[in-house]
């Protein structure tokens, strides 16, 4: 099987789902190319991407390509296919890569299965898996055209574990040019500035009486940046006048499902778990080792909040770093 | 978007038109996004406040005197009115009062009785939440029996009339523009517009009140009250006596029998909800038999109620619909309600008693709703009557 | 101004998701079946960007075929024009179980040329359902006019929208010509609900059937449908700050609910 990969990066530096696809495309055996689409940094670490297994690397850059833009990548993308004519196209499904693979579907005319979680080889096709509902269903489909093309999960695969060599970087020569492009980026802002209400957020940090005082609040907000949460309260602490009522959580608050819910210095008093308990992922952080919030946490941790916070931070941080 | 889906366990959902389910949505979602998400339905009832303002938004939405053609009101079948007195109940009791007093006995009245010029001067503000309304047929000494109503009004020889006499129990009394009362005259019991801000009326509120705390109860106190000759309702009959009030009641007590299907689908969804997120003994509460028990009693009640209250609004949108039909389902559905509210409470633990939940709430407002308009006994000698053609509250 | 959005009825998000006995899809007994929050807002955006109806400005409310059936797209579509959509186009699918969001986007697209030009189109980012955020970029592709997704924000100055992108770590502003494709985030508008009026006008507002040749066989087709493994039990991970780094593992190779 001949597997093409689009390697997402931030100039030059790539995005660690898409080193989970080349790691992936390479246990499933055959030859693996990767393609590069970017300005022309992107090219500087683009051999690298060999350690993982990319026989290759086609790299499309120009001056002009260095901002994302959906429609460009795509008909580059669309027009190295066409020319490498691989048996399946794999891409991070990053937010990026969601918007640029179903575009490539189109202008192929194939069929495409995003965000998968599984991808394995089977009578010479894919297999892939991918959950339907926010998680509640999850669907093993085939796809029937050729290429295949597939946006595969982030930490749905690990790297590999002996790494390999660098790989032979090639140009690719650009079938389109900046006049083809019909929409433009003017503007760039570096993080989202408003944060996600909690009601819609994917990441809640919730802080309880465990922290003593509202003057103790910026030490989860800090970690709520990092990890790019938005910050809830249980009602005592609102109640107290610590936090504002808006970002109550629980039976008079928000019910908020969100994928990862952490719940500091939180006891887990019924009306808090009546708001929260449907979260995907649950972690508590508590000192209290009997607490109840231990009852409906995915993870815990028994610990002093005032150690544990700042090094969830740190950690946070290193693992950004990657 | 809340997460209140409402109880349907025989899918009568079927039953109803896209429209009616519509409504009903919209009305769901009102509730949702201006009483409960917010709160403010708990912060008015703990400190006893009608949510003014959201008269005017119930106007914008066309809640108001839904059934009635032209106006500015919208010609709504009845089981739509009912579908909306449901849903604001499921908020809470006095917001439908509030509501149901505005529609059923003060509009409907103006709408019925009224001549065009009435019709033209207070419904489109009343359909639009601007004028508020109330309904003076209870007095101090005369609750169940207003026959024996003390309230006068005397002919002042001009076509005018002058008022004296206290009202008693008047949901929107304090801070109603405009006051429907009912006074004995020479000829027999008729109805009258009284602009609340005539000389001689007056309307305090009663205080202390633990039930409807969302909404205004008050006195109606009228003392050499002159109105002119535009006040009376020329269509209240004489010398049939009661007749006119009894056509009002008729109206508001049907959309009590839908609402208290509201407070016990807001009742019986935090009971559940609540036993099957506590855990006792290392098992959740629902997965008691105890509890089980108490749940599904309150779902089958529920359910009985809601096949009531579809029918007897099918029945009154073919004009099928008789008094006692309506007593029935007054009788039955608010104390369904009152006992669902019992039972919820209960499963609430001493967690119900708290106004973070809404058992409580519920509970308290449905003594009121219980008691008015007709008590539960009344109602049930009502049916008596039909059954076995003895009046047995006539001496 | 000539505005569509495109809408899919979904199953309500606190629905019980069950798997249908033939194993492929999920058992639509039960299911009560609603306007996608993400669509909900797109329809404010339209009906805000579109103004006062009339005089060749318009919202058209388009849904093809769907697995909820004719009667639930239709409702959506008067859930739409209750919600101040002008008119509504629907495409039904005789066979929609096991569609894919391609043969989808060709469907819309071939009813959108149909209409007498236009300018904006927008789709919900996502459907709750099988969230596979293709149908907007496919469309715009197939009708051969830029797509900006993710959208949060946008304004239209003449020929030109400018539009905020939620991307990855960071808001792009986008400057697109029209027409154009736009996908909707939550932060677009916020969600309407219709007055009791609007939903009686609703009544009379026109849906106009359009008929499309769907292919026979999917590119893409569910083999099994099951319901999810079952939740990670819960544990303790261990005590105090030295156990952060093996949570944060877990987090990212169990749970699998970090992206970075």
């Amino acid at each position: 099987m001949k597997i093409l990969v689009i390697a997402e990066h931030r100039g030059g530096k790539f995005k660690k789902g898409a080193l989970e696809c080349i790691a992936q495309a390479t246990r499933l055996g055959g030859e693996v190319v990767a393609l590069v689409i970017g300005g022309p940094d992107a090219k500087a670490g683009a051999a690298s991407l060999g350690k993982q297994g990319a026989a290759r690397v086609l790299a499309a850059t120009a001056d002009w390509l260095e901002r994302f833009n959906g429609d460009a990548y795509a008909r580059i993308a669309a027009d190295v296919v066409k020319a490498e004519k691989p048996d399946a196209v794999l891409l991070a499904a990053t937010l990026d890569g969601k918007d640029v693979a179903p575009r490539l579907a189109a202008h192929l005319d194939v069929g495409y299965a995003p965000d998968c979680t599984k991808v394995e080889a089977e009578g010479g096709r894919l297999k892939l898996v991918r959950p339907l509902y926010a998680g509640k269903a999850y669907a093993t489909v085939k796809l029937n055209s050729s290429p295949q093309l597939v946006s595969i999960r982030p930490n749905s695969y690990p790297l590999l574990e002996q790494e390999k060599g660098d790989a032979a970087v090639s140009d690719v020569a650009l079938s389109i040019s900046a006049a083809d492009v019909r929409s433009k980026v003017v503007e760039v802002e570096a993080a989202k500035t408003e944060k996600a209400d909690l009601s819609e957020a994917e990441i809640i940090v919730s802080g309880g009486r465990g922290l003593k005082g509202p003057e103790n609040f910026p030490l989860l907000e800090e970690f709520a940046k990092e990890i790019g949460a938005t910050v809830g309260a249980s009602r005592a602490v609102v109640d107290a006048g610590w936090r504002p009522h808006g970002d109550q959580v629980g039976q008079t608050g928000k019910t908020v499902a969100p994928n990862l819910y952490f719940a500091i210095g939180i006891s887990g008093a019924i009306q808090h778990l009546a708001g929260m308990s449907t979260s995907k992922v649950i972690v508590a952080v508590n000192k209290d080792a009997d607490a109840p919030i231990f009852k409906v946490a995915s993870y815990g941790i028994v610990g002093d909040l005032f150690e544990v916070v700042p090094k969830m931070t740190e950690e946070v941080r290193k693992l950004k770093k990657g | 978007m809340s997460d209140f889906r409402g109880v349907d366990f025989f899918q009568l959902d079927d039953l109803l038109s896209d429209e009616e389910r519509a409504i009903r949505d919209s009305t769901r979602e009102f509730v949702d996004r201006e009483l409960i998400d917010n709160r403010r339905i708990e912060e008015c009832h703990r400190h006893g406040e009608f949510p003014r303002d959201l008269a005017l938004k119930m106007g914008e939405q066309g809640y108001l005197g839904p059934t009635i053609e032209g106006y500015g009101c919208l010609g709504l079948n009845q089981v739509t009115y009912g579908l909306i007195m449901q849903e604001l109940e499921r908020g809470d009791s006095g917001v439908r009062s509030f509501c149901s007093v505005q529609s059923s006995l003060c509009m409907y009245p103006i709408y019925t009785f009224g001549s065009d010029e009435q019709k033209q001067r207070w419904l489109p503000g009343m359909a639009k939440g601007e004028l508020i309304g109330c309904f003076g047929l209870s007095e101090p000494d005369h609750g169940s029996d207003p026959s024996g109503m003390e309230t006068k009004a005397t002919p002042d020889g001009k076509g005018g009339w002058v008022l004296n006499g206290t009202k008693r129990w008047i949901t929107n009394g304090s801070i109603a523009d405009l006051a429907i009362v009912w006074a004995k005259t020479p000829d027999g019991i008729r109805g009258f517009i009284v602009p609340t801000k005539t000389p001689g009326f007056s309307a305090p509120l009663i205080e202390g009140k633990f039930s409807l705390r969302a909404s205004v109860t008050s006195e109606l106190i009228m003392e050499d009250c002159h109105v002119g000759p535009d006040a009376l309702l020329p269509g209240t009959v004489v010398p049939e006596g009661l007749k006119s009030p009894l056509m009002c009641l008729t109206q508001a007590r049907y959309g009590i029998v839908w609402g208290v299907v509201g407070s016990m689908m807001a009742v019986f969804d935090e009971a559940l909800r609540y036993t099957q997120q506590r855990t006792q003994f290392d098992r959740p509460l629902a997965g008691f038999q105890l509890v089980q028990e108490k749940l599904v009693w309150m779902h089958t009640e529920l359910t009985k109620a809601q096949l009531v209250s579809l029918r007897l609004g099918r029945l009154k949108d073919q004009g099928k619909c008789k008094p006692h039909h309506v007593s029935f389902g007054k009788r039955n559905n608010c104390w369904a309600a009152r006992e669902v509210a019992k039972l919820g409470r209960e499963l609430l633990g001493a967690n119900g008693v708290c106004d973070e939940y809404q058992v409580m709430r519920h509970l308290m407002n449905i003594e009121s709703v219980y008691t008015y308009e007709g008590t539960h006994d009344i109602h049930t000698l009502v049916l008596g009557q039909h059954l076995t053609g003895h009046a047995a509250f006539r001496g | 101004m000539r505005i569509v959005v495109c809408l899919k009825p979904v199953p309500d998000t606190a629905a019980r998701i069950k798997v249908h006995k033939d194993g492929t899809r999920v058992d639509p007994e039960g299911v009560k079946f609603v306007l996608g929050p993400y669509d909900a807002r797109t329809i404010a955006k339209a009906i805000e960007l579109r103004g006062a109806a009339g005089g060749g400005n318009e919202v058209v409310a388009i849904s093809a075929g769907a697995a909820s059936g004719e009667a639930e797209a239709k409702k959506r579509i008067k859930d739409a024009l209750a919600l101040g959509a002008d008119r509504g186009v629907f495409i039904a699918d005789p066979t929609p179980e096991n569609r894919d969001p391609l043969a989808t986007a060709k469907a819309l697209a071939a009813a959108i040329k149909g209409l007498d030009g236009f300018d904006l189109v927008f789709c919900g980012r996502q459907a709750v359902d099988d969230q596979a955020l293709s149908v907007g970029p496919m469309l715009a592709t197939l009708l051969g006019v830029p797509c900006v997704t993710d959208a949060v924000g946008m304004e239209v100055q003449g020929s030109t929208a400018r539009v905020r992108r939620a991307a990855e770590g960071r808001t792009e502003v986008v400057e697109v010509q029209l027409p154009a494709v736009i996908t909707g985030q939550r932060d677009l508008a916020d969600e309407q609900y219709p007055k009791l009026k609007e939903i009686l006008a609703a009544g009379k507002k026109p849906i106009a059937d359009f008929k499309f040749d769907w292919p026979a066989t999917p590119a893409y087709h569910v083999v099994s449908l099951s319901p999810p493994p079952e939740p990670i039990a819960g544990k303790i991970v261990g005590k105090g700050p030295e156990a952060v780094p093996e949570l944060f593992k877990l987090l990212q190779s169990e749970a699998k609910v970090l992206t970075f």
